[in-house]
C-alpha cells in the first residue's frame, strides 16, 4: 500500500505539471492583459510594468522562470494587488475555505448517508419519497437562489444570524448550510440508489440466509459495500466544495481563495490564476487519492499492487 | 465577634466606584462602511480606483483637503499664496501637523511624495496628472533622471514652493487627489514595497491603519498625533468589500453596516419610499455615452449619421424606465461641474417625435431608410445593465432605418477592441478625477492616444485646449472650456446618454456625511449615535 501510496505521489507530478503548463498557455493566450484598464496606464509605465513583470521576455522564458520560483514556493507576485504577493493572498485565504469547505462536506456526508439509507430501507414509503422529493429540490435550486434567500429570512426577517461577514462561529451557520445543501442532496440520492442495489445483492442474501441480525447484515456488510458510490463521488466533491465557492464566498463576504480564480481569470492576474489553479490542482489530486486508499478499506476485492 | 463595618463596606464601595467610573469611560465609537471592492493596493501613489481614494483620504492628508460638503480646504498646508503669473505656489505647512508615529510632517515629506509620485520607477498610472508642475513629465518619461529638477522645494522646515510649467486654476485641487500625498521616506525606505502593510505603515491623515484582512475588511484607527485629532469623534473605521449590493443592502437593512457603497438600482423605487431619510441619490461627476468610431466608415465621413444616430436615442425613456437609479439624460459630454455651463445641444428641448423625423431625414439624405437600412454594430462589455440599454437603443434605431448588431465581449477583450478601435459605436463611460472640465475634454485631444476612444481630431479643439492651459482668469477660462464642447458635441463624435448619480444608504445614526459632488466623505467629520 505504502508503494501504491508514493506511486501515485510521483504520477501527480507530472499532472500537476501538465495543468500548470495548459493554464500557463491558456492565460497567456486570452486577449487583453493586467495593464489594461478604462483609464489608460500611460505608455512609459505600461513599458516599466512589463518590464517589471518580465512580461516581455518570450513565453517559453516566462513559462520557465515561473516553474523555477514555484520549485521554491514562490507564485511570484499579484498583477491585480501589488502590496501582495499571491503567495501572501493564498495563505491567508486557504485556511478559511478549507475550514469552510471541510465542514460543508462533513455535514453534508453525514446528513446524506443518513437521509440515503433511511430511504433505502424504507423504499416507496413517505419517508422515501419526502427524501428523494427534497433532494431533487436540493439539487434543483442553485446555491445563488439558496443563499440570498437564507440570509434574507434568517439575517434579515428573523434576525438570529448576522447577514455576511466572518470571524466568529454564528458568522459560519448560513454559509456551512448553503454550501452543504446540494451535496446533502447528491449524497442522499447515490447513498440511497447504492444502498438498494447492495440489498438486493447476493452477499446480502447470503448474510440474511445465514441467520445474521438485521442491524449486522446492515453495518457489517450492506452500508460498508453502499459507500464505494459516495467515497469516489467525495474526492472530487471535497475539492469542489473547498474551491467552488466563489458564489457562496460574495455573497457572505468570506475571505476565502474562490473568488481569486474567478476575478484572476477576469482581471488577467496571470500569477494569481495560476497560483489557485497550482494549489486547487494538488486538491483535487489529493482527494482523489485518499478515495482510492479508502477504497482498499471499504471493499475486499480491492487490492493495491 | 467584632463586626469589622468597614471591611464589610470595602467590596461594595469598590464596586460602585467601578461601576460609576466605567459608565464614564465612553465606548469606542465604530463606523462601519460598505467600500465596493477589495482594495488593490492602499499606495497612494499606486492606486487608481474610488475604493481605495475613500482609505487613502482617511489615512493621508495632501497639502489641501476636503471639506463636510467637498469644498477645497487647508489640508496639511495652513496657507498658501500663489504668484501673479500663476506659476509659482508657496506654501505654508502645519507646524502642529504630525505622522502617525509622531514625527513632524515637513516640506521635505511633500518633496519626497510628489518625487515619489512622478518617479518612474513607482510606475504610477495617475503621474500624468501632475505634468504642470516642471520638469514633472521630463522625469516621468525618463528624459530626465534627476528627481531633483522636479519643480518642488522645500525652503524651510515648513515652507514649500511648487513651481508650475503653465498656470494651472485647477491645481489646488489636484494637491488633494492621492497621487499627491505625502508618503513617510524612512518607512517605504525601510519596508520597500512593504511599506503599506499593518505595522509598517506610517500616514499623516486623521486615522492609521490596524488590521487589512484580504476580502474581509480594512480597519484603522484615530491618529492621535493627527492636527486636527481633538475634532474626530470616531474612534474606529471599518471598511468592508462589498461586492453582492443586494447582500449590502440586507447588511445595511440588519444594522450591521452604517453606510452602503452604492444600491442594487432594481430597488431604488422601493427603498425611495420605504427609506426617504437614509436613501441618498445625489448627482456625480460621471457621464455613460456611446462613442463613435470617427475613423471606419460610414459613420466616420458623415457627420449627418453620426447625428441621426444621437437624436433617435431618447435619453429620458432609458434612465426613467431602464436604468430607473435617478440618473439624469445626458446631452452633453462634461457632466454638471462647478463654475461650468454644459454646452447647449439644440435638439435637448425638442420632443422625441420630432427628433426621430428629423433623424429620418437626414438618414434619408443619404439614401437610408427601412429599405436599405444602416447596418451598423454597437459594442459593450458584458454586463446586464449594459445589455439593457443596448437592446433599448437597438430598438430606438430600427424606427428610424438604423440595422445595429450587438456585440459583447468580457471587460478586457472590450477594452482591447475598443483601444485597437475596432468597432462602429461602443459603449463607455468616465467619472472625473477632480471637478474641472478639463478632465473629461482632455480625453478627446487628437494627441491624447489611445484615450481618444473617436479618434477625433479637431484642429480649433486642439486650439482651443492650449488656450486654457495659460488662461488665468477662471471665468474665461470656463468659457473657453464650454466652446470647446461646443465645437466637439456640434461634430456628434459621441452620443451622451446619462450623467451618474451616487447612491447610498446613510443610517439615521450616521451624522456629518453631507452631499458632495466628488462624494468624499471623510471619517474625520462623521459622528455616530447609538
Amino acid at each position: 500500500m505504502l508503494n501504491y501510496f508514493i506511486r501515485r505521489l510521483l504520477g501527480a507530478i507530472p499532472t500537476l505539471f501538465t495543468i500548470i503548463a495548459v493554464s500557463f498557455m491558456l492565460v497567456h493566450a486570452a486577449p487583453g492583459g493586467p495593464f489594461d484598464k478604462e483609464r489608460k496606464v500611460p505608455a512609459s509605465v505600461e513599458a516599466k510594468l512589463i518590464e517589471k513583470y518580465h512580461l516581455d521576455e518570450p513565453l517559453p522564458q516566462q513559462f520557465a522562470r515561473y516553474i523555477g520560483d514555484l520549485m521554491q514556493g514562490d507564485f511570484g507576485p499579484s498583477f491585480k494587488y501589488p502590496d501582495r504577493s499571491v503567495s501572501e493572498l493564498i495563505a491567508a485565504g486557504f485556511p478559511t475555505s478549507l475550514l469552510l469547505g471541510s465542514c460543508a462536506i462533513s455535514l453534508a456526508l453525514l446528513l446524506g448517508v443518513f437521509l440515503g439509507i433511511w430511504a433505502a430501507l424504507r423504499q416507496n414509503s413517505w419517508i422515501d419519497y419526502l427524501c428523494v422529493g427534497s433532494a431533487m429540490l436540493g439539487i434543483a435550486i442553485p446555491n445563488y437562489v439558496f443563499a440570498p434567500l437564507m440570509t434574507l429570512v434568517f439575517g434579515l426577517l428573523l434576525g438570529w444570524l448576522p447577514v455576511n461577514g466572518w470571524g466568529e462561529p454564528r458568522h459560519m451557520v448560513l454559509p456551512i448550510l448553503a454550501l452543504a445543501i446540494p451535496q446533502v442532496a447528491a449524497i442522499t440520492r447515490l447513498t440511497r440508489a447504492s444502498m438498494l442495489e447492495v440489498l438486493g445483492s447476493n452477499f446480502v442474501r447470503t448474510a440474511r440466509a445465514k441467520g445474521l441480525p438485521e442491524a449486522v447484515t446492515l453495518t457489517r456488510h450492506a452500508i460498508r459495500a453502499a459507500m464505494l458510490p459516495v467515497v469516489s463521488y467525495l474526492g472530487p466533491a471535497v475539492a469542489y466544495v473547498v474551491t467552488g465557492s466563489v458564489i457562496i464566498e460574495e455573497i457572505f463576504r468570506i475571505p476565502g481563495i474562490g473568488r481569486y480564480f474567478v476575478l484572476g481569470a477576469i482581471n488577467r492576474d496571470y500569477t494569481m490564476v495560476l497560483g489557485v489553479t497550482v494549489v486547487f490542482g494538488a486538491l483535487i489530486i489529493l482527494c482523489n487519492l485518499i478515495a482510492d486508499l479508502c477504497y482498499g478499506l471499504l471493499d475486499p476485492k480491492v487490492r493495491y499492487d | 465577634m467584632k463586626l469589622d463595618l468597614r471591611k464589610l463596606l470595602l467590596p461594595v464601595v469598590t464596586a460602585c466606584a467601578l461601576m460609576a467610573s466605567s459608565s464614564l469611560v465612553q465606548a469606542e465609537t465604530v463606523f462601519h462602511r460598505g467600500n465596493g471592492t477589495e482594495p488593490e493596493t492602499i499606495n497612494p501613489h499606486k492606486s487608481t480606483g474610488v475604493t481605495e481614494a475613500n482609505i487613502e483620504a482617511d489615512l493621508f492628508e495632501g497639502l489641501t483637503s476636503y471639506g463636510v460638503n467637498g469644498e477645497l480646504i487647508p489640508g496639511a498646508a495652513e496657507s498658501w499664496e500663489i504668484s501673479d503669473d500663476g506659476l509659482v505656489y508657496t506654501f505654508k505647512l502645519r507646524q502642529n501637523a504630525k505622522w502617525s508615529n509622531g514625527d513632524p510632517v515637513t516640506a521635505a515629506d511633500f518633496v519626497f511624495g510628489l518625487q515619489d509620485a512622478v518617479n518612474p520607477a513607482t510606475a504610477a498610472d495617475y503621474a500624468p496628472i501632475l505634468d504642470v508642475i516642471v520638469n514633472a513629465a521630463a522625469i516621468r518619461n525618463e528624459e530626465e533622471k534627476d528627481l531633483s529638477k522636479l519643480g518642488v522645494a522645500a525652503l524651510d522646515d515648513h515652507t514649500l514652493q511648487i513651481t508650475l510649467a503653465t498656470p494651472t486654476p485647477y491645481f489646488l485641487g489636484l494637491l488633494r487627489h492621492n497621487i499627491s500625498y505625502p508618503v513617510h521616506k524612512a518607512t517605504v525606505e525601510k519596508f520597500g514595497d512593504d511599506w503599506t502593510k499593518p505595522g509598517n505603515m506610517v500616514s499623516n491623515g486623521a486615522y492609521m491603519l490596524s488590521e487589512w484582512t484580504p476580502q474581509a475588511s480594512l480597519t484603522y484607527v484615530k491618529n492621535p498625533h493627527y492636527w486636527g485629532a481633538a475634532d474626530v469623534k470616531v474612534d474606529k473605521v471599518v471598511m468592508y468589500p462589498t461586492e453582492d449590493l443586494a447582500e449590502e443592502l440586507k447588511s445595511f437593512k440588519a444594522g450591521e453596516l452604517h453606510v452602503t457603497y452604492d444600491v442594487p438600482s432594481e430597488q431604488i423605487p422601493s427603498l425611495e419610499k420605504e427609506y426617504p431619510d437614509e436613501f441618498k441619490n445625489t448627482p456625480y461627476l460621471g457621464t455613460y455615452y456611446y462613442v463613435i468610431n470617427l475613423t471606419r466608415e460610414p459613420l466616420g465621413a458623415q457627420p449627418d449619421l453620426r447625428k441621426a444616430l444621437s437624436l433617435a436615442v431618447n435619453r429620458e425613456i432609458l434612465t426613467e424606465k431602464i436604468t430607473q437609479g435617478g440618473e439624469a439624460p445626458a446631452y452633453s459630454w462634461v457632466p454638471p461641474m462647478t463654475d461650468y455651463t454644459q454646452a447647449f445641444v439644440s435638439f435637448k428641448d425638442m420632443p422625441q417625435a420630432d427628433r426621430t423625423a428629423m433623424a429620418k431625414e437626414l438618414l434619408a439624405k443619404h439614401g437610408y431608410g427601412p429599405d436599405n437600412p444602416l447596418k451598423i454594430e454597437l459594442l459593450y462589455n458584458t454586463s446586464e445593465n449594459h445589455k439593457k440599454i443596448a437592446v433599448a437603443v437597438q430598438s430606438m434605431w430600427k424606427q428610424i432605418g438604423v440595422e445595429a448588431t450587438l456585440r459583447n465581449e468580457e471587460w478586457k477583450v472590450y477594452l482591447e477592441t475598443r483601444d485597437g478601435k475596432q468597432f462602429d459605436v461602443a459603449r463607455a463611460a468616465w467619472i472625473a478625477d477632480y471637478d474641472d472640465p478639463s478632465n473629461f475634454l482632455d480625453m478627446f485631444l487628437s494627441n491624447a492616444g489611445e484615450r481618444n476612444d473617436a479618434g477625433y481630431n479637431n484642429k480649433t479643439y486642439d486650439e482651443l485646449f492650449q488656450k486654457t492651459t495659460v488662461e488665468t482668469d477662471p471665468a474665461t477660462r470656463m468659457k473657453l472650456f464650454n466652446e470647446m464642447e461646443q465645437a466637439f458635441l456640434n461634430d456628434d463624435p459621441m452620443i451622451p446618454i446619462y450623467h451618474y448619480t451616487s447612491q447610498h444608504m446613510v443610517s439615521k445614526k450616521v451624522a456629518g456625511w453631507e452631499y458632495n459632488i466628488l462624494d468624499f466623505h471623510l471619517a474625520r467629520y462623521i459622528s455616530i449615535t447609538e
